[in-house]
Formats: structure tokens, C-alpha cells, sequence
């Protein structure tokens, strides 16, 4: 079986300006969403206390909602999670106090209501809160200089910047969605965003890696040229890949019960977008970067001189005869 | 056949490697190393905990100036004004010709101070170095105590590990029921500081009149009594025994059948115990545990051999907790609750599910795709993604990694990202068949010509996960840590596995008829 045929070679590069435009139209969106609406952050990141409570019946949430009522915890959201019988509720507050926490006081409190089991407490304090969004930022940034250093020596500065412009771009828009979708951000989140990058960056090397080839080999000299032939001699990868891991990651979005509902929504968002930047958006940036298949090639020309000199060198060495 | 390459040797080794160390995680063996289930998986109690390491210092200052009291006394040195602040001492001597002696006890018998005098006036701070040492010895022997407390706790694999200057993780697998989980909180926190002290009879019957500072003015402190806060001891501010001078504590019952705490001292503390005892009879004694006091007996003749007891109400459970407090020693600083993350166990039991039947189902999905697509070159490269699953358990399993939710995440990815590897190798070889090359010059090819394109692919998301495991948490490392063996255990399947088996098979589907349907290509 085949998807594509491969002696076909699609003409992105002439269309590169609509899908450079639609691109930049979802991120600004997403740059808008982001600074609007914003980021819903859970606990990890802003502190709080989350309880999920499993009821045997249907989860009484009016019942829990005026049990609540008057309370210091009124302020609490009680939420569905997953079944009818479970609910979270989440709690802005934190106590720092062992010996008796939120948890053991919604126990006591939740008596009245029915039978139930408290699956889960999760206290995050403001301090760790803090701390957990400096280092995920921190993790954030130090991936993408270290990309932008390995790309730069393995391939060349304009490749590294279009590979990073190319992540930005899937990022932004990953962030965009979870904004949009009023997904909770916590370190799962973080996760699923950091999978992306490596994803995508995964894609978008392997079509770069085709164009440093088709460069070094090919006759051709217009970029363009060189460019659509090498996507589309690995769009069938592309795709193929893509489809297989996202066959994964929508089981997981479907089966994987709630609580990694939001990775797996998030990396579905990151598939697609990645797939898509890979093939339309991060070749186009090397072209409007100007990258020069002159030059490159005299570079390459000028490193196998170099090398071989060494080589050279090395065995006049070996021989004795300097 | 030509089984007899290297590739397809070293192939076979990690299959053989893969299988055989994996059973025992996925048999459940009793030996054997298996992978250890995060607690989100599992259920139990995850704490960070942050240690109020001032309290240490302070601590310090203030054992500094009472052994400073206790030295003047001694030699009937007169000071005045001795006072402490945050991180210093200050004092005078009265007399000018005390102040060698004063000076040769402070150079000689205590360390890591700062003496400043002004004429008669001494101020002594605490360097910064030892304010450091002082913090980080504190945050050690609280890992210490909270170690020996949970021990004793009768949980199985308590673990305590301190991480960076002043926190600490304290991760107790199968906490079952929130009352466990509560108790073991309460035995983490309690201070267990205990101090026999001695009630000042002289003016005890002005213990309800008397503020906590005109209390001060005679050298005492005012304490309640712990089942009634109405009850009110007046006790001298200088213990005469303190805690850390225990060495056993063991519940056991009174005439009524209540639950007491028998307590034995060391060496000098019976010394200190017995001569005390001697010399105030008629006259009462507080037991006082963490700032409250138990019991205040009167002491009616001397009590030799270091021991007594602490009664106070009990029940039978909290005698037990306090004594296994008494007997690992005092938190030397108190802690505080800086993030708590507890799971049940039937939640830990519904994750391993849900996660289970992702992972199958992703699986048998991509299984059954590559099949179709790429005909047999698609078996092969399954097989090669089921050995890459089999390396991921062994080697997890060989260190000891925990596997948690985020980790079964980080397997399912791996399982979509391991057959991007095989895919970009039968593409190209696919495409060499395409351009007419002869079917080994086309695997030989495919594969040289992969190979770089996967190296920089992987070698960048590595480098990515190591920046996740350098900064991430808990989960997140874990993570890191699935996908980066992951990677490392596809490069190994997919690069090399895979070219063992085509180098292995090669005479077969030379001879086979239709030899260009082994990579689906009509």
C-alpha cells in the first residue's frame, strides 16, 4: 500500500505566503487568547487543594454545594470528573499545617452526604507553586537554546532558526488551544507541551535533514525546487508517522480515563499542528530566511576540504615523512 | 539464512535481554528487579515538606546563652543584661577582672561564634558560615528522626530524602484509609520535645494572676496543662532534663489500667535526675511534652536509676505514637506542609486500567497499519517495536525507576514515536527499489541514508528530555525517563534490529518470487 506517489512533487513553495498567512493568523489568535481569556492554572502552578470524592450513587454536587455553604470552603468549585459518581472540588487555599489538613476537614465535613471514598488530595502550596512555574518556564527556554545550538552546528544558523521559529509557531498554538479550551494547566500539561516540542522538532528535522541532502546532491540551484522536492519525497513519512502516533494518543484521549485527559488532549492539538508545520510552515522560513544553496554548498565544500587536509596531514604523520 | 551478522546477533541478545528482565515487572515474580509503581499509580502519600531551619538557629542561640548563665554561676562570675536576638548574644560582665576567665570559656568551649566587646559589654554572633552549618545540620537530623519515626511506623517502604537546602520528600506507599494517613502526618509533625521541669512552689498559687511577662521577671515561663487549659503551672524557664537525653520509651499500664509511657535517660541525665530529685523533695516536677504539661507529681523521695513515666489520659494509640517519638528524639526544627499529594489506592488501580487499555489498543492500531502497509518489512518493524517495549520495562526495571502515569504516557508516545524510525528506513528503501536498485544495494542504502536524518531527530529530543529530567519533578522526571530510554531502546530495535533481520533474511527474499512485495511495493 501507498499514500503517495513518490515521483510526485507538490509545489508548496509557490503557495508558502497563504499558509505563512494562515499561520500567522492562528498564532495571533492564540497570542490574543493567551493574553485575554488566558491560561487556566491548576494547582501545580497557582497552589490550591484539589479533592476527588467517588460517591457508591450518583454524586449529590447541590447536596455538597450547600454542605459547603457557610463554610470557610464556600468558595470551592465542585465539578463532574469523569462519572456520574465522581466529583473534584477544587479549593483555593492551602493549609501548611501537618497535622491537620484540608483533606481530613472535607472528610468531616462531606459525612453527611452519602457514601463515599476521597480518592485523591492534592495540596500545592504557593511557595512549590512558584517554584513549579519557574522551572517549567526554565525547562521551556534552556530546550529551545540547546535545540537552537545543536541544529546551528549539525546543520546551519538559518535551519536552527526556522526549526525554533517552527516550534514557537506549535507551541503558541498548543497554548492557544488549551486557552481556548479552558483545559487545566499543571505539570502534565507542561509535559504534554515539552512532547510537542520534541515532536514536532522530530518532524521538522527529518524534512530539514532531506533538504541538506537534496541540496549537497541535487543539480538544481533555485531553493524552491529543492525545497518541495524534499517534502515531498518525505510527506509519506510524515503523514505516516503522524497517523501512527496519533492512532496512540487519541486511545489514550478516549480511553485513558480523566485524569490524562488533558495530555492526551493537548498532545492531539500538538500532532496535528506539528504534522502540519513540518510540511507547509518550517521550509517556508528557510526560504524567506534567504538560505543560499551557494553558499551552503561552498561551506560544505570548504569542511570536506578542511577534513581532508586533516586526513592528509594525519597520515604523512603516521608515516613519518613531515 | 544468514544469521550470523553482528547486527542480527546483538539483536537477539536484546531481545533475549529484554524478555528476560522484564519478567519479573511483568510477571509480578517475588525475585527479581521489578519497576516500582509511582504512588499515583499505586496510591499512598507524597509529601514535600519545608523545615523552619531558623528555628535551629534560634535553638542554638538560646542553648549559647544558658550555657553561658550556667558557666557564671558556676564561677560566680556577676553579668547582667544577658539577652538574645535574632542571631546574637549579648551580655556584661560587671567585673573587669572576670573577663579573662569569660574570654578563655568562650574561645575555648564554644565553636563558630563571632566575640565582639565594647569595654565590658560582649556580643557574640554567630558567624554566617555556622548559621549555614547550624541550618543544614538541623535539615539532615530532621530526615534523620522522620526516617526512624516511619520505621517504627510499620509502613513498608517509608522513603525520606532530602531535597535542596530545606525541604524534604517523604513518600509513604500504601497509606490505605485517610484516618493512617492522618496518624502518620501527625507522628511526621509532632515535635515530641520533652522536658522535665521544675514548678517554682514559691509563688505557684500567683500562676492565674501573673502575665507571661511578669512570670519572666522570676526566671519562669507559664504552661497549661493538656487536657485542661484551664490549669495553669508556673515552672522554672531552664528545664532540668530535656529530650534528648532519652535513650528507650515504651508504653505501658498503670494500676487503672491506663496507658503511660515509661521513659529511660542516659548516664548523665540519671546523674542530673537523681541529684535533682534529692534535693526537692516535698516539691513537684513537670512533665512537659511539646509545651504542655502531662502530669506534675510530687517528688516524695529520690529517684534513682533514670527512669520515670509520663501519664496524661491516652489513649492506648497515641501512647504508642509518642513513645516511638520520644524514642527517635526531637524534631530540632519544626516543618511545615509544602505540598501533599495522597491517592487512594482503587484510583492507582483505575490509572494502571485506563492507561493499560491505551497502550494495548495503540498498540494492536499501529500493529495491524504497519501490516498493511508496508507487507512484511511491516512485520518486521513490529517486531522490532515489541522488543523496544520489552527494553523499556527490563532496563527501568534494571534501575529501579519508578513507572508513573506520566511514564505509561511516555511509553504510549514512545510506541507512536519507535515506528517513525522504521517508517523513514522503509521509505527509503522503498524509494531506492522504486528507482531500480537491486534489493541488498537498496537495504544498504536505506539504511546509510536514514541514518542521519534519525540520529539528529533523536539526538534532539534526548537532549530535550534530559533538560526535562534536569528540571522537572516527581512525574515529569519520570517521564524524561521513559522516553529517553525509549529512544535509546528504538535507535537500537529500529537502526540495527531491524537491518539484522533484512541482513538475516536477505537470502530468502532473494530467492522468493515476488521480492519487492516484502517492503509493499507493487
Amino acid at each position: 500500500m501507498e499514500f503517495f506517489k513518490i515521483d510526485k512533487v507538490f509545489d508548496f513553495m509557490s503557495k508558502r505566503l497563504p499558509f505563512l498567512g494562515l499561520s500567522g493568523l492562528l498564532v495571533i489568535a492564540s497570542i490574543v487568547l493567551l493574553f485575554t481569556k488566558g491560561l487556566n492554572f491548576g494547582i501545580d502552578f497557582a497552589g490550591g487543594t484539589v479533592v476527588q470524592v467517588q460517591y457508591e450513587q450518583k454524586a449529590p454536587i447541590e447536596k455538597i454545594r450547600n454542605t459547603l455553604e457557610g463554610t470557610k470552603y464556600e468558595n470551592s468549585t465542585i465539578t463532574e470528573f469523569g462519572s456520574p459518581q465522581e466529583v473534584v472540588i477544587r479549593i483555593k487555599g492551602s493549609s501548611s499545617n501537618l497535622a491537620n489538613d484540608i483533606g481530613d476537614e472535607m472528610h468531616k465535613l462531606l459525612d453527611s452526604t452519602g457514601n463515599f471514598e476521597v480518592r485523591r488530595v492534592d495540596m500545592v502550596g504557593p511557595k512549590v507553586g512558584g517554584e513549579l512555574r519557574e522551572k517549567g518556564l526554565m525547562a521551556l527556554g534552556l530546550s529551545l537554546v540547546v535545540i537552537l545550538i545543536y541544529v546551528s552546528f549539525r546543520f546551519e544558523w538559518r535551519f536552527a532558526v526556522a526549526s525554533i521559529l517552527a516550534l514557537a509557531h506549535d507551541v503558541t498554538i498548543a497554548l492557544g488551544a488549551i486557552s481556548l479550551f479552558n483545559i487545566e494547566v499543571n505539570l502534565d500539561i507542561l509535559a504534554a507541551i515539552l512532547t510537542i516540542l520534541g515532536y514536532s522538532l522530530n518532524d521538522t528535522i527529518i524534512v530539514f535533514d532531506r533538504i541538506r541532502e537534496g541540496v549537497q546532491i541535487s543539480k538544481e540551484s533555485i531553493l524552491d525546487k529543492v525545497v518541495n522536492e524534499s517534502v515531498s519525497k518525505t510527506l509519506s513519512r510524515t503523514t505516516l508517522t503522524s497517523l501512527t502516533t496519533f492512532f496512540v494518543v487519541i486511545t489514550l484521549f478516549l480511553f485513558g480515563g480523566e485524569i490524562i485527559h488533558g495530555f492526551a488532549f493537548t498532545m492531539l492539538v500538538g500532532i496535528v499542528v506539528g504534522t502540519y508545520s513540518s510540511i507547509f510552515i518550517a521550509a517556508s522560513f528557510l526560504v524567506q530566511l534567504k538560505f543560499s544553496i551557494a553558499n551552503f554548498k561552498a561551506k560544505e565544500a570548504e569542511k570536506l576540504k578542511r577534513q581532508k587536509e586533516k586526513e592528509k596531514m594525519r597520515a604523512m604523520y603516521e608515516q613519518g615523512t613531515v | 539464512m544468514k544469521i550470523f551478522n553482528y547486527r542480527f546477533i546483538i539483536f537477539a541478545l536484546s531481545i533475549v535481554f529484554g524478555i528476560f528482565f522484564s519478567i519479573p515487572s511483568l510477571m509480578q515474580t517475588d525475585t527479581g528487579k521489578k519497576i516500582s509503581l509511582g504512588l499515583d499509580l499505586q496510591g499512598g502519600l507524597h509529601m514535600l515538606l519545608g523545615v523552619n531551619t531558623h528555628e535551629a538557629v534560634t535553638a542554638k542561640i538560646k542553648s549559647i546563652a544558658s550555657s553561658i548563665k550556667y558557666f557564671a554561676d558556676d564561677e560566680e562570675i556577676l553579668i547582667d543584661a544577658l539577652s538574645i536576638n535574632e542571631d546574637s548574644v549579648t551580655f556584661t560582665v560587671l567585673d573587669v577582672d572576670e573577663m579573662p576567665k569569660m574570654d578563655e570559656m568562650l574561645n575555648t568551649s564554644i565553636t563558630g561564634l563571632e566575640v565582639n566587646k565594647n569595654d565590658q559589654d560582649y556580643i557574640l554572633t554567630l558567624t554566617a558560615e555556622d548559621i549555614e552549618k547550624t541550618k543544614d545540620f538541623a535539615v539532615s537530623q530532621v530526615v534523620e528522626t522522620i526516617r526512624n519515626r516511619l520505621d517504627q511506623f510499620g509502613l513498608s517502604e517509608p522513603s525520606v530524602t532530602r531535597q535542596g537546602d530545606t525541604d524534604i520528600v517523604v513518600q509513604l506507599p500504601g497509606i490505605k484509609t485517610a484516618e493512617d494517613e492522618k496518624a502518620a502526618r501527625e507522628l511526621i509533625s509532632k515535635p515530641a520535645n520533652l522536658e522535665l521541669m521544675a514548678v517554682d512552689e514559691e509563688r505557684a498559687d500567683q500562676v492565674y494572676t501573673m502575665t507571661a511577662s511578669q512570670a519572666a521577671q522570676y526566671g519562669n515561663i507559664i504552661l497549661e496543662d493538656t487536657n485542661d487549659a484551664s490549669t495553669k503551672y508556673l515552672v522554672k524557664e531552664i528545664p532540668i532534663l530535656n529530650g534528648s537525653q532519652i535513650i528507650d520509651a515504651q508504653v505501658a499500664f498503670d494500676q487503672a489500667n491506663q496507658p503511660i509511657i515509661n521513659f529511660t535517660l542516659n548516664s548523665s541525665g540519671a546523674r542530673i535526675f537523681g541529684d535533682f530529685t534529692a534535693k526537692s523533695v516535698g516539691k513537684r516536677l513537670a512533665v512537659v511534652l511539646d509545651g504542655k504539661v502531662y502530669s506534675a507529681p510530687n517528688i516524695r523521695e529520690r529517684i534513682g536509676g533514670g527512669s520515670g513515666q509520663i501519664s496524661g489520659g491516652f489513649t492506648v494509640a497515641e501512647a504508642g505514637n509518642v513513645a516511638i517519638a520520644l524514642r527517635s528524639g526531637a524534631l530540632p526544627a519544626s516543618v511545615k506542609l509544602l505540598e501533599k499529594r495522597s491517592v487512594g489506592p482503587s484510583l492507582g488501580a483505575d490509572s494502571i486500567k485506563a492507561s493499560m487499555i491505551a497502550l494495548i489498543s495503540g498498540f494492536v492500531l499501529v500493529f495491524i497499519f504497519m501490516i498493511i502497509y508496508y507487507k512484511r518489512a511491516g512485520i518486521i518493524a513490529n517486531i522490532a517495536l515489541v522488543t523496544n517495549i520489552f527494553i523499556i520495562i527490563a532496563v527501568m526495571a534494571m534501575f529501579g525507576a519508578t513507572l508513573t502515569l506520566p511514564g505509561m504516557a511516555g511509553i504510549v508516545l514512545t510506541v507512536g514515536m519507535a515506528v517513525d524510525a522504521n517508517v523513514i528506513i522503509s521509505e527509503r528503501i522503498r524509494e531506492l527499489l522504486r528507482e531500480g536498485m537491486s534489493i541488498p544495494k537498496a537495504i544498504e542504502d536505506g539504511y546509510s541514508n536514514a541514518m542521519r536524518a534519525i540520529l539528529d531527530a533523536n539526538i534532539t529530543t534526548l537532549l530535550v528530555a534530559v533538560i526535562l529530567y534536569a528540571y522537572g519533578t516527581g512525574p515529569i522526571k519520570g517521564f524524561a525517563v521513559t522516553i529517553s530510554i525509549g529512544i535509546l531502546a528504538s535507535m537500537l530495535t529500529a537502526i540495527l534490529g531491524t537491518h539484522g533481520i533484512y541482513e538475516a533474511l536477505l537470502p530468502k527474499i532473494m530467492q522468493s518470487k515476488d521480492k519487492k512485495k516484502w517492503f509493499g511495493v507493487k
